[in-house]
């Protein structure tokens, strides 16, 4: 099967075809990828199927992707996520 | 269950944000209170509005010297309750224009607004993007007024109505008012409950705060009052950065919140919240107490957002709801004692405008129970004005 | 409501693409129905059939039943990737809102059959915010969906024969499982008469399966915290008693990098409340959908099937697909009825909702789990509102229901909007009052309006007006 190649704060990080974001992550030995916005603590998958918001992430610069259903794509470019993930807005 | 003989001097029905204020000031003026609900605390309207306590949308006459007066006392409140507390926030308000038309319109009316004892300043377009950054870039006009603020209505009713009970009120939700009780002159001296551990209560007064169903309320008492509901939507976005600074709405806004229109009307106001998220509000639309969502509706808000701060494009809308603004039919509260049925006093009908005017109301609802000299003139509020006109 | 005087394209339109969904889609394809299948996931299957991309179904149970309802959906539109967001009444029937990636579109169609399936239900504890803790379900869909670990020295725990296949499963995908935790004491559940339907079997076999690889099951016995600081490092596991209270003296810490836990399931039901849809509290404490014989719900045209009226397991979601899907295609083609085929599965539907009563009841939640919160124990993970947050809005601000709690605090204000941390508030302002959890408590934390989130950009582009 095709192995997904995608950057993750500027690393390479490997997928398989159909794979979610945060599967891969998680299989790279990566936990969280993300801050909470009140308290900045550092959060990834917990339900693993879409109902929580906790795995957030921005992916090629949209901010607020959930992780865990979000299929990795070839060349993504995926980036931690600081809080709500839009500070360029409150410039 | 312990049956409590009630007796108080005031009785509040209603335990949203404008029964919180009188149940507040009147506590406060060494009334013995009792507050009732038939839900709970800030659960009607007070539940399902943006929490804006505003000057600049009033149109010179009653309403504005209510807001006026509101407007001070909010601010002594946010001092007295803990601005942080009820998330009072002295943010300011920023309305802005498009159109060659709207932005003439808009100067006409903030100089009549000044000489109302507004301030309203009006702003060149590269000032406004200082106050804004993320303003439309087509945006050609704008006015700021620095005096509108903001509140959490649930936290603020919550809170005043914590003061009220410091005072000895008491408060007991859960509790339907069914029946008035009349003394032997026909005077209302109490109502009869569905609950029963306060099957009835006496009290000298019986405020009618019902919001909404004010009118419902004032039928029950043999007083009937035309309080209507004004339907309206309320988009929420998810949480963002700190990305508006100031409550900021369409020139188109004024002229819809004084239309007799009962066909939809949109015209956007947009504004952070302390927690993040972007409230977008608010349509009006006068279809009785529907529940129902209308997809057009939503749509029609999110598109003038946009119009407004093209950046919501990407924004992710969390959830919507909804609210029943109690409104009379010449757009004005009703406050002041009915002399069809002496004891009732209304509150009501604040249409658009309950949590800003709520504190005018308490404090003025207080003045009058303790025969005090009211700080404004009460005559336009009177319950009495519908009968003259349908006389 | 909106009028739409085009005739809808669908007779039915079925959104979940689980047991329940593909049953009911495929039966009202066999009736001559139009049918749609609406899910957001991109292969169907919903959590039971989680599948990754080419799975052979080695490891998946029923799996040439899936591969049957798979292939029969050649006579169904499937519309995978689509995320309802909103169902509205028209008057044709229904317009579903849906999002794809970034682009809305709509559904439009007669009769909907709703089977949009439950999520794992929470209990906090200290530290189950950490990254490492995960719902079992969550675990599991890891495992099934993307054949990833969760980690390799792992803590199941919670309530209910679901955490038996999950700890399975990790341990013969060659994670080291170092217990099953459960709080509950099942053991009474084995002398109930249904058990001998053989969904028991199935638990049997697991237990063989955690003792080859040498897992614990211990009984009255849970994580009551979780310990470390970027990720889990440890657990805390504590025996509790009969009503759930820690055992004094008696937690223990096992070094663990990952915590799989779940109290059941909670049911999805912001489509059928959207629509107005009746609901109930059910043995297990959900909030479910009301339906009748037909699987029909309290508004017209609107049928519900699968977890979304009950939690009941696959094998119940399958036949309420079933009959769902042949009432609502018999309604809108006229087409006769098989009634002996319909006893068929009336009478398995009484036969496997008893069973899951039976579970239920052996595993009930216990009110001692308030004692495993600290003070600073966040409650909502969205907001991160914390147990004495919470407390406070009830205490000082006079919240009787958890809705007023949300309203003064916020808890269920965030983008889950309330799905992780309903049923604990509920908890909270329920016990603070002296009573029992209600369906008004739970209701007041599941309207949703929206039920995912969607961009502005897509709700205000898409012009229908
Ligand atoms: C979308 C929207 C946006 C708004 N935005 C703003 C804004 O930005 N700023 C602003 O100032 N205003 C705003 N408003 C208006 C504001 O919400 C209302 O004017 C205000 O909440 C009215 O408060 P109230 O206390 O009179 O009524 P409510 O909050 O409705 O309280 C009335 C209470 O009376 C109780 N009750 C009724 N009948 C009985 C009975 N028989 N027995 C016992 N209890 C009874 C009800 O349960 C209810 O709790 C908005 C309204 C809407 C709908
Ligand atoms: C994470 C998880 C894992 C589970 N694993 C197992 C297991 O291994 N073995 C077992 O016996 N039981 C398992 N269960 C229990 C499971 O719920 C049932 O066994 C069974 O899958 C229920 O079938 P259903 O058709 O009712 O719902 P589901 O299988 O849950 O199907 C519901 C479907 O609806 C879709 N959906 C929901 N809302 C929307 C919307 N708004 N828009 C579009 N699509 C939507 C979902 O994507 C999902 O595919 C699991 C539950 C969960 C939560
Ligand atoms: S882990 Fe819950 S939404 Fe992704």
């Amino acid at each position: 099967m095709d192995v997904i190649r995608f950057r993750f704060d500027g690393r390479g990080i490997e997928a398989e075809q159909g794979q979610s974001i945060g599967a891969a992550l998680i299989a790279a030995g990566y936990r969280s990828w993300r801050s909470t916005r009140r308290t900045g603590q550092p959060r990834g998958v917990f339900c693993g199927i879409g109902v929580c918001f906790d795995c957030l992430v921005t992916v090629n610069g949209s901010p607020n992707q959930r992780a865990c259903l979000t299929e990795a794509r070839h060349d993504d470019q995926v980036a931690t996520q600081e809080g709500a993930g839009r500070d360029h807005l409150a410039g | 269950m312990e049956v409590a003989r009630t007796t108080a001097d005031v009785l509040v029905v209603g335990a949203g944000m404008v029964g919180a204020a009188c149940a507040y000031y009147c506590s406060a003026a060494g009334l013995r209170v009792t507050v009732l609900d038939r839900a709970a605390i800030a659960g009607g309207t007070t539940s399902a509005c943006e929490g804006n306590i505003l000057v600049s949308d009033k149109e010179p006459g009653a309403e504005l010297e209510l807001a006026l007066l509101s407007n001070r006392l909010w601010a002594a409140l946010g001092a007295e309750l803990g601005a942080a507390s009820v998330e009072l926030h002295h943010k300011g308000g920023v309305v802005v224009a498009k159109s060659p038309e709207a932005a003439g319109g808009l100067a006409t009316l903030t100089a009549e607004q000044r000489r109302h004892g507004i301030e309203a300043v009006d702003v060149a377009p590269d000032r406004l993007f200082e106050l804004e950054p993320n303003l439309a870039p087509d945006i050609t006009a704008g006015a700021h007024y620095p005096q509108d603020m903001q509140v959490q209505p649930m936290l603020a009713t919550a809170e005043l109505l914590r003061r009220a009970r410091r005072h000895g009120a008491s408060v007991h939700t859960g509790t339907t008012v069914v029946e008035f009780l009349r003394g032997s002159g026909g005077e209302i001296t109490g109502v009869r409950t569905d609950a029963p551990d306060v099957p009835t209560i006496s009290a000298g007064w019986v405020i009618n705060a019902a919001g909404s169903w004010g009118g419902s309320l004032a039928e029950l008492a043999a007083a009937p009052i035309p309080v209507l509901p004004r339907k309206g939507f309320v988009l929420v976005t998810e949480p963002l950065p700190p990305v508006i600074h100031h409550k900021v709405y369409t020139a188109e806004y004024v002229a819809n919140v004084a239309s007799d229109d009962a066909a939809l009307q949109t015209s956007v106001v947009v504004e952070s919240t302390r927690a993040g998220t972007v409230l977008i509000g608010a349509s009006r639309e006068r279809v009785g107490f529907d529940r129902s969502v209308s997809i057009p509706v939503l749509r029609m808000l999110a598109r003038q957002a946009i119009g407004v701060f093209p950046f919501l494009s990407d924004v992710a809308l969390l959830r919507s709801y909804l609210g029943f603004r109690p409104y009379c039919p010449d757009h004005l509260p009703v406050i002041g004692a009915d002399h069809r049925a002496p004891g009732l006093v209304h509150a009501c009908g604040h249409e658009g405008a309950g949590i800003g005017l709520a504190a005018g109301t308490g404090h003025l609802i207080a003045q009058l129970l303790t025969d005090r000299e009211p700080d404004l003139d009460l005559a336009p509020f009177h319950p009495a004005r519908f009968q003259e006109v349908t006389t | 409501m909106t009028t739409s005087p085009a005739e809808p394209r669908y007779d039915v339109a079925v959104l979940g693409a689980g047991p329940a969904g593909l049953a009911a889609a495929v039966a009202a394809a066999s009736t001559g129905s139009r049918v749609a299948l609406i899910d957001s996931a991109s292969r169907p299957g919903g959590q039971f059939w989680r599948h990754r991309a080419g799975d052979d179904g080695t490891r998946q149970l029923h799996w040439d039943t899936f591969r049957a309802l798979r292939d029969a959906l050649e006579r169904v539109e499937h519309l995978a990737g689509h995320t309802v967001w909103h169902a509205e009444r028209t008057e044709q029937g229904f317009t579903l809102h849906t999002v794809n990636g970034g682009a809305a579109s709509e559904v439009a169609c007669r009769t909907l059959i709703v089977a949009t399936g439950a999520y794992d239900r929470q209990l906090p504890f200290p530290g189950w915010t950490l990254p490492g803790v995960f719902t079992a379900g969550g675990a599991q869909a890891l495992l099934k969906g993307h054949g990833v670990l969760p980690g390799q020295r792992i803590v199941v725990a919670g309530t209910g024969p679901f955490l038996l296949p999950v700890a399975a499963g990790l341990a013969e995908a060659g994670a080291r499982v170092l217990g099953v935790f459960e709080a509950g004491t099942p053991a009474r559940f084995t002398r109930h008469p249904v058990t001998a339907l053989g969904k028991l079997g199935e638990a049997v076999g697991y237990l063989r399966t955690l003792r080859r690889h040498r897992v614990p099951y211990r009984m009255r016995s849970a994580v009551v915290a979780a310990h470390g600081e970027a990720t889990v490092r440890a657990a805390g596991v504590a025996s509790l008693d009969a009503r759930w209270r820690i055992v004094p003296g008696s937690t223990r810490t096992l070094d663990c990098d990952a915590v799989a836990v779940g109290y059941g399931f909670t049911p999805q039901l912001e489509i059928p409340l959207q629509l107005g849809c009746a609901t109930r509290l059910d043995v297990d404490g959900s909030l479910v959908t009301r339906v009748d014989g037909q699987q029909r719900g309290t508004v017209p045209g609107v049928y519900v099937a699968g977890e979304a009226c009950g939690v009941g397991g696959a094998g119940l979601s399958l036949v309420e697909g079933e009959l769902a899907g042949l009432h609502a295609g018999y309604t809108t083609t006229d087409t006769r009825l098989n009634r002996r085929h319909i006893d068929r599965l009336l009478r398995r539907r009484a036969a496997l909702r008893s069973f899951a009563a039976a579970m239920h009841e052996a595993y009930p939640v216990r009110r001692g789990w308030l004692g495993w919160l600290a003070e600073d124990t966040v409650i909502c993970r969205c907001e991160e509102v914390t147990a004495s947050e919470v407390r406070r809005s009830i205490v000082d601000l006079g919240a009787t229901d958890p809705r007023a709690v949300k309203l003064y605090v916020r808890p269920g204000m965030g983008l889950c909007q309330g799905r992780m941390c309903g049923y604990a508030t509920s908890w909270l302002t329920a016990q603070h009052h002296g009573r029992g959890v209600r369906q008004d408590d739970l209701l007041g934390m599941s309207s949703r309006p929206i039920a995912q989130p969607v961009s502005l950009g897509a709700l205000s582009g898409h012009a229908d007006d």
